[in-house]
């Protein structure tokens, strides 16, 4: 049984994407596809990592990190996100709001492995 | 011989008898039953108080003195009766819509209401008519005179004073009594109506029975009686020209003019046909009256000794021949003709001093103070009741101040001369929309002057009002002011001079002063309903199409609040009443609110007035109220010039903020606009990118590669569609690419979009009336499918409603075809309305949409470029789009 | 509204009766008026042989004449509605 990881993103192309070569890394994969439930998610069952979408319905992925960070257990979790937008002002917001790794849209599935394998090892 | 006191006690019995009549018609008319009480016959018979006592003794004395003139006071009432289609009919029309009360009342009603026209014209009426209500008092007492000193007594002045006072007491009773009994609207006076019918056909049947006594029982036939008029002094025809004519006119003017053939000819008729009936019937009945006039004239003069008087000749020739019971009968259609007029008379004058004079300086004496409605009530009956006396009164007064004499004789012309000052007025107001409440007033006022300075106050004698020396010399001296020769137009007869030339400067001063002046809103309202009563008074309007009624009301509310106000109004009700377009149903609730909006801009008394008649379908069009409400716009703008220019600036301003607004707006969106292209753009690369990593690293089954190929293939060809999407936009938006215009029907692109569109078990379910899309279009059919396409999609897309469902209608707006596009959801707020078709602009980020919001914005642009139009219906109950199409 | 403005070139035969019949009410009046006033054109040229009798008949034929030709016009005359929306053809 390997680490959990928690992928918060609407695509289903790009979850089917992540989950295939996350397992292949030996992750246990977890997926959620809407905004609004996201931070309930991660507080019933704490991952060891979380994968999230800027771009939601519902909610925002800065607005799931801001509430995520404002909860003390979660200030550690390792977070790291993805972005379509590809601007740096997002990336600036997203640093302040205490992300861990930020990976613009599209990226090569080395690029995620390295990440998410940083992320947790640290 | 007949003794006095049975020509007293027939006298008394004929009253009483009179007092039954009008009791029992009072009654009937109460109960709703006599229908005869209003038929024909009695409103043609109650047109008879035109035959007064001057007419049933005076008309003899005038033929005995000037031959056949004295029919001219017959053949003018003949013209205007036969000539009812031009005025009559109109008046009586008038009369009934605009419930009039008197002439007082049509004068000051045409001009606006006007509380001063009123007064004048009452005024008029009072002073003209005193003299004549004097002069049947006096008809009255000498001929009851005459049997007094025939039976022995010798009646002197004491003596018929004071039988003149009882008739004047006991005339003020009888319509004290009868005729404000009631308070109607209408004023309708049944009792009084039918008794002087009944006095009518007493009076023509004691003066043909007089008649056909003399040509058959005394002259001995039809034959001898021509011979005795040819033998007579009067046998000569030469009747003076001017006054032949002039006469005939001032008879008829007269007719329309007096007070009391107003009251009986307008107010207590209730049914126009009574009119057609009496046209005829009328110059029927007095043609009978005038038959035998010349006739009992020259027997008269033949029988009698010389320097009886002829005005008694209908009288004193039964008694001469020893006829008694003719004479009473006689007797009795004299007192008939006197009695009739003055209750008449009386009742019409009395309501106009009321309603014109009493009541207003009542109301204004205690104004302020609340007042209860039964308390205007009392108020009015007793100002009804004390204007009866006051005016009898008045008579009775005059009758003694004169004297009695000969003087009296001639003040039936006199007395219409005054009367018909009314006339340029009157039918300026009936058929001259110009006319002015100024120009009337001028007109009346002047003409009165005129009368009164050159035939009223001269009639009382040289010396008597007006000094001799300014009879023959003029005031001061001015010599072309003397009353008789105006302007130097000496050795006219004075009646035919006063009527000349207060006619002409009458009628002078009413037009310039019209022209010279601006009538206020309600007057032009009043002269719209009065000079086009015809056009909007049919009677029976009915009021089922409601859909023209608010249509009406829009337009009107349009002119006078502007029409994006007026529309916001007319749809917010609509949309309150679930109705969909801006006509919504025409509730009292509605009308009341609109009214107090409209009063906001024109005051209340005018948009109550004009909401009144539309939607109380009285008589005024549409056009008289856009006439008004443009008239009042202008005056509104006109005084409120410095307001509009502060109003001006805050609008730039407002217009500018607008606009920044809007700028903001777009840019932030242009901003939103970029990231959602990148957005748009990485997210299928993203899954391409890391499938084809995938299938390039190996390992997976074929399966799996199978399906991650599939997975690639789909992405790729998303985003080959956005960007054909932003390429076709481009297209659109610089007026490139061409189109390929077709023939097909509307039926078939709505088909071949709801084919296209429509799929998967999440469908919409689409509502359309296929019938009504059988419409040929000659168009870009597959740009126009594009378009329906791009409808329909949003409507699955966006319609959150639980059971999605689209309604497709056509239908006819603005003159052009239009198929709307309604959902049964939460539609789009108003706040975004604006921005929808702005190709930056997306509603919220939600992923849903699986579009960058380019859709309507590529629909607005391929409307454009086909000739037609899309825009966001709001208040549907749902997300809404209006296609119009080219 | 929507019949406002539409002329009526063509009346079926009963409403073009009733129009000439508006006419001659109309125009009756007129006539009356220069009939009662042909006695004077007879005192202008002279003619000395006619007195009031001759006047008084001559005057009550054309009244009764005038009356009878009223009763006919009022009898066929219809009030509404046609009477109202008589401006189309004038």
């Amino acid at each position: 049984m390997g680490k959990r990881v928690l992928v918060i993103e609407d695509e289903p192309n790009i979850i089917e994407a992540l989950s295939f070569i996350l397992s292949r890394d030996g992750w246990t994969v977890h997926t959620h596809s809407d905004g609004v439930n996201a931070n309930e998610r991660i507080r019933a069952t704490p991952p060891d990592l979380v994968i999230l979408d800027v771009m939601l319905p519902g909610k925002s992925g800065f607005d799931i990190l801001r509430d995520l960070r404002a909860d003390p257990e979660m200030q550690a979790l390792p977070v790291l996100m993805l972005t379509a937008r590809g601007q740096t002002r997002d990336r600036e917001l997203a640093e302040k709001l205490g992300v861990n790794r930020f990976i613009t849209k599209p990226f090569s599935n080395a690029e995620v492995i390295e990440n998410v394998r940083a992320l947790v090892t640290t | 011989m007949v003794s006095f006191n049975l020509l007293v006690a027939v006298s008394l019995a004929y009253v009483a008898f009179l007092f039954i009549i009008a009791f029992v018609a009072e009654r009937q008319a109460e109960r709703g039953r006599g229908k005869w009480l209003r038929s024909s016959l009695v409103y043609t018979l109650s047109l008879s108080i035109y035959c007064t006592a001057w007419t049933f003794y005076g008309a003899v004395g005038y033929a005995a003195r000037s031959g056949l003139e004295f029919i001219t006071i017959y053949l003018g009432p003949t013209i205007v009766m036969i000539g009812w289609w031009w005025v009559l009919r109109k008046l009586v029309r008038i009369g009934r819509s605009q419930r009039i009360t008197s002439i007082a009342d049509l004068i000051s009603s045409r001009f606006g209401k006007s509380t001063a026209l009123g007064v004048i014209v009452t005024l008029i009426a009072v002073v003209a008519a005193t003299p004549y209500i004097a002069l049947q008092l006096q008809s009255v007492t000498l001929s009851t005179a005459v049997f007094a000193n025939a039976s022995g007594q010798n009646w002197g002045a004491p003596e018929l004073a004071s039988a003149a006072l009882w008739v004047a007491v006991g005339l003020t009773l009888f319509t004290v009594i009868f005729g404000t009994r009631n308070l109607d609207a209408n004023e309708r006076h049944n009792g009084i109506v039918m008794a002087i019918a009944v006095e009518a056909v007493v009076k023509l049947c004691a003066l043909v029975a007089v008649g056909v006594f003399v040509v058959w029982g005394v002259a001995g036939g039809v034959g001898p009686t021509l011979d005795l008029i040819d033998a007579s002094k009067i046998a000569e025809w030469s009747p003076p020209g001017g006054r032949w004519f002039g006469l005939i006119f001032l008879s008829g003017a007269a007719f329309l003019c007096l007070p009391r053939m107003f009251q009986v000819l307008v107010v207590e008729n209730d049914d126009e046909s009574r009119l057609s009936t009496a046209s005829w019937a009328f110059p029927l009945y007095l043609m009978v009256m005038s038959l035998f006039v010349v006739p009992i004239a020259v027997v008269g003069l033949d029988l009698l000794p010389d320097g009886s008087n002829p005005d008694l000749f209908v009288l004193t020739v039964p008694l001469a021949e020893g006829r008694s019971g003719l004479a009473i009968l006689s007797f009795l259609g004299g007192f008939s003709s006197a009695t009739s007029m003055v209750i008449v008379a009386t009742i019409a004058l009395s309501t106009m001093v009321s309603n014109h004079i009493v009541v207003p300086i009542w109301l204004s004496s205690r104004a302020g103070g609340a007042m209860m409605s039964g308390d205007v009530r009392y108020a009015v009956l007793l100002a009804r009741r004390l204007s009866i006396g006051g005016v009898l009164l008045l008579g009775y007064v005059y009758y003694r101040l004169s004297g009695g004499g000969e003087a009296l004789a001639a003040i039936g012309l006199i007395s219409f001369t005054g009367v018909v000052q009314i006339l340029p007025s009157m039918i300026g107001g009936l058929y001259w929309r110009g006319a002015t409440r100024w120009g009337a007033a001028a007109g009346l006022i002047t003409g009165f002057a005129i009368w009164a300075w050159s035939l009223f106050l001269p009639s009382f004698g040289a010396g008597e009002v007006i000094p001799q020396i300014v009879l023959e010399q003029g005031p001061f001296g001015l010599a072309w002011l003397r009353p008789q020769a105006l302007f130097g137009f000496a050795g006219l007869d004075p009646v035919i001079h006063a009527v000349l030339w207060s006619m002409l400067l009458n009628s002078a001063a009413f037009v310039i002063g019209s022209v010279l002046t601006f009538p206020l809103p309600l007057e032009r309202l009043q002269g719209a309903q009065f000079v086009d009563v015809f056009e909007h008074s049919t009677g029976t309007r009915s009021w089922t199409h409601g859909g023209a009624e608010a249509e009406d009301l829009l337009v009107m509310a349009q002119r006078i609040l502007g029409s994006t106000e007026a529309q916001d109004i007319f749809q917010r009700e609509a949309r309150l009443q679930g109705k969909e377009g801006y006509l919504p149903e025409v509730t009292p609730k509605f009308v009341e609110d609109l009214e107090r909006e409209l009063a906001g801009s024109v005051g209340a008394a005018t948009a109550h007035a004009m909401v009144g008649q539309l939607v109380q379908g009285a008589s005024v069009s549409v056009e008289d109220l856009i006439a008004v409400a443009d008239e009042t716009a202008q005056i509104m703008e006109y005084s409120s010039r410095l307001e509009a220019k502060s109003a001006e600036q805050e609008r730039t301003a407002r217009q500018l903020q607008e606009a920044n607004e809007k700028l903001t707006a777009l840019s932030i969106q242009k901003d939103a606009f970029l990231g959602q292209i990148s957005h748009e753009l990485r997210t299928p690369m993203t899954s391409i990118r890391s499938f084809s990593d995938i299938l390039r690293e190996g390992g997976a089954s074929a399966e799996m590669q199978a399906r991650h190929a599939g997975i690639i293939h789909d992405e790729a060809v998303r985003l080959t569609r956005l960007l054909d999407d932003l390429l076709d936009l481009n297209v659109l938006e610089n007026g490139q690419g061409t189109l390929s215009r077709q023939e097909g029907h509307l039926r078939d692109v709505i088909d071949r979009a709801i084919a296209a569109s429509v799929v998967g078990e999440s469908a919409i379910k689409i509502q359309r009336k296929r019938a009504e899309e059988a419409i040929a279009l000659d168009t870009d059919l597959d740009r126009l499918t594009q378009v329906f396409i791009n409808l329909i999609a949003n409507a699955q897309k966006y319609c959150t409603a639980a059971e999605p469902v689209l309604r497709i209608v056509v239908r006819k707006a603005g003159g052009r075809m239009a198929v709307d596009f309604i959902d049964n959801g939460a539609g789009i707020g108003k706040e975004h309305q604006e921005m929808i078709f702005e190709k930056f602009s997306r509603l919220s980020d939600h992923r849903k949409a699986g579009g960058a919001g380019l859709g309507l914005a590529i629909c607005r642009e391929i409307m454009i470029r086909l000739g037609g139009s899309i825009s966001y219906l709001p208040g549907q109950g749902g997300a809404a789009f209006r296609v119009i199409l080219p | 509204m929507a019949t406002r403005g539409k002329k009526l070139v063509f009346l079926e035969r009963a409403s073009y009766r009733q129009r000439r019949l508006q006419d001659v009410a109309r125009l009756l009046p007129v006539l009356a008026a220069v009939l009662f006033a042909l006695p004077l054109i007879w005192k202008l040229v002279g003619n000395d042989g006619r007195g009031t009798s001759d006047v008084m008949i001559f005057l009550f034929v054309i009244w009764s004449g005038l009356i009878a030709v009223a009763a006919i016009i009022s009898r066929r005359l219809k009030l509404e509605p046609e009477s109202d929306s008589g401006k189309e053809e004038r």
